[in-house]
C-alpha cells in the first residue's frame, strides 16, 4: 500500500487554497449534509469545520451503519447470541451498542461466544472450523458491505459450509435520501454523497433522486482535499443556482458502479421495506436474503423472539441522524451520555455523530 | 442506561474505562499518596535514597511477533516504566503463569530473549516465580515483571511537572507495535517490514538527563497510545497541550493499515518510544541527546504546553484546522466500511 498517494490528498497547501476559495465564493448561509459516517469522522478529524466560513453549516446524516440499525434489530442480535450452540461473528462497531437490556460486549462477558472479525470471510472460516455450531454473521451496513456478505454466502454454498448463516439488516442509501427529503423537516441545500457506497452503486444510482429534487449533490472521497473540493463545488452550485449531480471522486467512482459487486448483491438479496432508527420504515430500503439461500438466513432458520424493545429514553439519536439536531442540543450529551457510558448508538460507533463531536469538537 | 456489572475487555484497554476502574475501585482501597500520583512507577524515598518501583503484566497475543516476543517485551516494558520516573533501572523480578501444554521450546525462546533484553538494558533479574495452570485457565503464557531503580538526586520527573512553554518531544514513529500485533493476531498480511518497536529506553533517558538538562515529564505511550498519554499528562499537570498533526511521525505502511481498518495511530501502543516534556531552553540539547541514541534517531518536537484549556489536548491539523484529541475510551474496534 502506498501512502504517498494519500498524502497528495492531504496536502496542506492545496487544502488551504480550497478553503480560501470557499471563503471567497460563499455569500449565502447554506446547510450541507454529509450522508456518510466515514465522511463525518474525516471532517472532524481533519478539522474542516474549524476552517470553513460561518456561512456554511455541515449536518451529519444517516450514514453510520450501527447508528441507523433499528433497536429491534440490535435486540434480535443479542437474542441470537443467547441461543444455544450459536457463535456470533460481527464487525467490531456493534460490540458496545446498547440494546434495550444488554449489549454484545456484556453478553460476551457473560460467556456467550461472540467474535469480532475483520471480514465476512473470517466468519466463514470460523464456521468451517466449528462444524458442530451455527455461526451467524451480523450483517449490517450499506451497499459497501452487502456485496462482500453476498460473496460469503455464495462461497458458503459452493464450499458446502452449511453452518454459516447471516442475519441481514442491510440498508440502502438512495431510499434514505428520498425519505430524508420527504420528511421536509430540515432544509438541506446540498448533499455530500458517500464515496465507498458510490464505488458500488455508481453515480447513476442517485440520478432519479436528483432529477426529482434538484438539490446540489456531489460524490466525494475521504481525504481533506476531497471533502473541501466537494464543499467548493456545492457552494458554487448553490451560489449560481445551478444544481447538478457531480462526481468529485473520479479516481474510485464511475457512472455505472461496480457491476460485478452489484450483481452479486442482487443474486443473494432482494429489497424489502426496512426500519431505520430516526427515519422509521422506509419502503424498499433494506436487503433480505432470497428464498433460494434460506438455509443461510438466520432470520428464517431461527425463531427469534424479541420482547419489550424500547429506544433509549431521552436519546436524540433519531433527530441527530436526520440533521434535525446537533449533539450538543441533546440534553443527554456530555451529561448522561458519553463514549464511556453511551445511551444511544450515535455515541458508541466510531462513525457516530455524537462520538465524533465528543472526541474531536472543541466546545 | 445499562450498568456494567462485569469486567469487560475495555477495562483493560488503558483508556478512560481503565482509568475509571483504577480511580473508583483501586485508589480508595489502597489509599496512599504515592499510588495516588499515578505515574508509570511509584516514586518514593527510602533510607536516604529516591527509588522508582514499577510492575506490569504482559498478556500479548500472539506471543511471538515481528520484532520481538512476550519475553523481551516484558523486560523492556518494566525497564521503561522505571526509566520514565527518571530512574536508573537496577533489579527486576519475573513471574510466569504458564498454560499446560506450552511447548518447552517456546518457553526457552521466550526466556532467552528475556535474558538478552535484561543484558542490553543493564538490569539483573534477581527473583522469580513460576506457576502452571490447566489448559484453558491461561492463554499459553502470561508474564509479570516488577523492578526497582534509583533516581539521581537532581532529577525531578513526574506526570504533574509539565509547565507552559515546555516542548513536547516524541522519540520516533508511533503505533508500530500496536499495528504489528493487531495485524499478526488477525492474520492480516503486511507487505512491508514494519516490526514492533520494543526496546529498552533507559540508556537514552540517561543521555537526556546528563548534565542537568531540564526534562519535566517522561512517559512511554504504551497501551492507549500517544493520544491517551498526552491526555493523562495534561490532566496530571493541569495544563493544556497543543500538538501539530504534520509533525507526528507515522510510518507509511502503518498509516495505510490504520486507514484500512479505521484505527487512529494516536491510540495504538508503542513499546519503544517515549514522550518528553522539556524546558524550551533545553529542547535542542535534549533532542540532540536523543538523536545520538539508537532508539531516538527520529526524535522530533511535536508540540508544546500552553497556558489555556487546562486538561485538554488540542491538535492543529494538516489543513490548518483545530480539533481536540480525546483520551481513548475503550479498545479500538475495526470499523464497518
Amino acid at each position: 500500500m502506498s501512502i504517498k498517494y494519500m498524502d497528495e490528498y492531504r496536502d496542506s497547501e492545496i487544502s488551504r487554497k480550497l478553503v480560501e476559495k470557499i471563503g471567497n465564493l460563499s455569500r449565502n448561509a447554506i446547510r450541507l449534509m454529509e450522508v456518510c459516517g466515514t465522511h463525518t469522522v474525516a471532517i472532524f478529524r481533519s478539522g474542516i469545520r474549524s476552517v470553513l466560513p460561518e456561512t456554511i453549516t455541515l449536518l451529519s446524516g444517516p450514514g453510520c451503519p450501527v447508528c441507523v440499525t433499528d433497536q429491534k434489530e440490535i435486540d434480535a442480535f443479542i437474542e441470537l447470541a443467547r441461543t444455544k450452540d450459536v457463535i456470533i461473528t460481527t464487525f467490531g462497531d456493534l460490540m458496545r451498542v446498547p440494546g434495550t437490556f444488554s449489549s454484545l460486549q456484556q453478553e460476551r462477558a457473560d460467556g456467550r461466544d461472540i467474535r469480532v472479525v475483520y471480514s465476512t470471510f473470517d466468519a466463514l472460516e470460523v464456521a468451517k472450523k466449528n462444524p458442530e455450531k451455527k455461526v451467524v454473521f451480523l450483517g449490517i451496513g450499506f451497499e459497501t458491505t452487502a456485496p462482500t456478505i453476498a460473496a460469503a454466502i455464495l462461497a458458503a454454498v459452493q464450499r458446502e459450509i452449511e453452518n454459516f448463516l447471516v442475519i441481514s439488516a442491510h440498508k440502502l442509501v438512495p431510499p434514505a435520501l428520498e425519505a430524508l427529503v420527504a420528511t421536509a423537516n430540515v432544509a438541506i441545500d446540498g448533499f455530500i454523497l458517500p464515496g465507498h457506497v458510490s464505488v458500488i452503486i455508481g453515480l447513476k444510482a442517485y440520478q432519479p433522486f436528483f432529477e426529482k429534487h434538484r438539490i446540489p449533490s456531489v460524490v466525494t472521497g475521504f481525504e481533506p482535499t476531497d471533502i473541501l473540493q466537494a464543499i467548493l463545488i456545492l457552494v458554487e452550485q448553490v451560489e449560481k443556482k445551478y444544481p447538478r449531480l457531480e462526481n468529485a471522486y473520479q479516481r474510485a467512482v464511475t457512472f455505472d458502479g461496480n457491476a460485478k459487486a452489484w450483481n452479486m448483491m442482487q443474486e443473494v438479496f432482494e429489497t424489502v421495506d426496512a426500519g431505520w432508527r430516526g427515519l422509521g420504515v422506509i419502503p424498499q430500503s433494506g436487503l433480505k436474503i432470497r428464498e433460494r439461500f434460506r438455509a443461510h438466513d438466520a432470520a428464517r432458520v431461527f425463531d427469534i423472539q424479541v420482547h419489550g424493545t424500547q429506544d433509549p429514553r431521552g436519546c436524540a439519536c433519531g433527530e441527530i441522524l436526520t440533521g434535525l439536531k446537533t449533539p450538543p442540543e441533546c440534553p443527554l450529551y456530555k451529561t448522561r451520555c458519553s463514549p464511556t457510558d453511551p445511551v444511544g448508538p450515535c455515541m458508541v460507533s466510531s462513525e457516530g455523530t455524537c462520538a465524533a463531536y465528543y472526541r474531536y469538537h472543541a466546545d | 442506561m445499562m450498568k456494567i456489572d462485569k469486567i469487560v475487555l475495555d477495562h483493560g484497554s488503558g483508556g478512560k474505562i481503565s482509568h475509571r476502574l483504577t480511580a473508583d475501585l483501586m485508589l480508595p482501597i489502597f489509599d496512599n499518596a504515592i499510588l495516588a500520583q499515578l505515574n508509570d512507577g511509584a516514586i518514593f524515598d527510602l533510607a536516604g535514597m529516591r527509588l522508582a518501583f514499577s510492575t506490569d503484566s504482559y498478556t500479548v497475543d500472539p506471543i511471538f511477533f515481528p520484532g520481538g516476543n512476550i519475553g523481551d517485551l516484558a523486560i523492556n516494558g518494566t525497564v521503561n516504566d522505571i526509566a520514565m520516573c527518571g530512574a536508573t533501572p537496577l533489579y527486576l523480578s519475573v513471574g510466569l503463569i504458564i498454560e499446560e501444554g506450552l511447548p518447552m521450546s517456546d518457553l526457552e525462546s521466550i526466556l532467552i530473549e528475556m535474558g538478552k533484553a535484561a543484558k542490553t538494558a543493564g538490569v539483573t533479574v534477581v527473583t522469580g516465580d513460576t506457576k502452571v495452570v490447566p489448559r484453558g485457565a491461561a492463554d499459553r503464557i502470561f508474564i509479570n515483571t516488577s523492578g526497582i531503580g534509583l533516581i539521581p538526586e537532581d532529577v525531578q520527573i513526574a506526570g504533574n511537572q509539565a509547565r507552559p512553554g515546555d516542548k513536547i518531544i516524541i522519540s520516533g514513529s508511533i503505533a508500530d507495535h500496536g499495528i504489528v500485533v493487531l495485524t499478526q493476531r488477525e492474520g492480516l498480511t503486511f507487505d512491508s517490514a514494519v516490526v514492533s518497536d520494543t526496546a529498552p529506553l533507559n540508556h537514552m533517558v540517561g543521555r537526556m538527563l546528563a548534565g542537568g538538562k531540564k526534562v519535566h515529564v517522561l512517559r512511554d505511550p504504551t497501551r492507549g497510545g500517544v493520544g491517551t498519554a498526552l491526555n493523562e499528562i495534561a490532566l496530571q499537570s493541569g495544563v493544556g497541550l497543543k500538538i501539530f498533526e504534520e509533525k507526528i511521525p507515522v510510518k507509511g505502511p502503518v498509516a495505510g493499515m490504520c486507514e484500512l481498518l479505521g484505527y487512529d495511530p494516536l491510540y495504538l501502543a508503542n513499546e519503544g518510544k517515549l514522550l518528553a516534556f522539556v524546558s524550551p531552553e533545553d529542547a535542542e540539547a535534549v533532542l540532540a541527546a536523543m538523536r545520538a541514541d539508537k532508539y531516538g534517531k527520529e526524535a522530533v518536537v511535536i508540540g508544546e504546553v500552553v497556558s489555556d484549556h487546562a486538561g485538554q489536548v488540542f491538535m492543529q491539523t494538516r489543513i490548518g484546522g483545530t480539533r481536540i484529541v480525546d483520551m481513548l475510551t475503550g479498545e479500538q474496534l475495526p470499523r464497518i466500511c
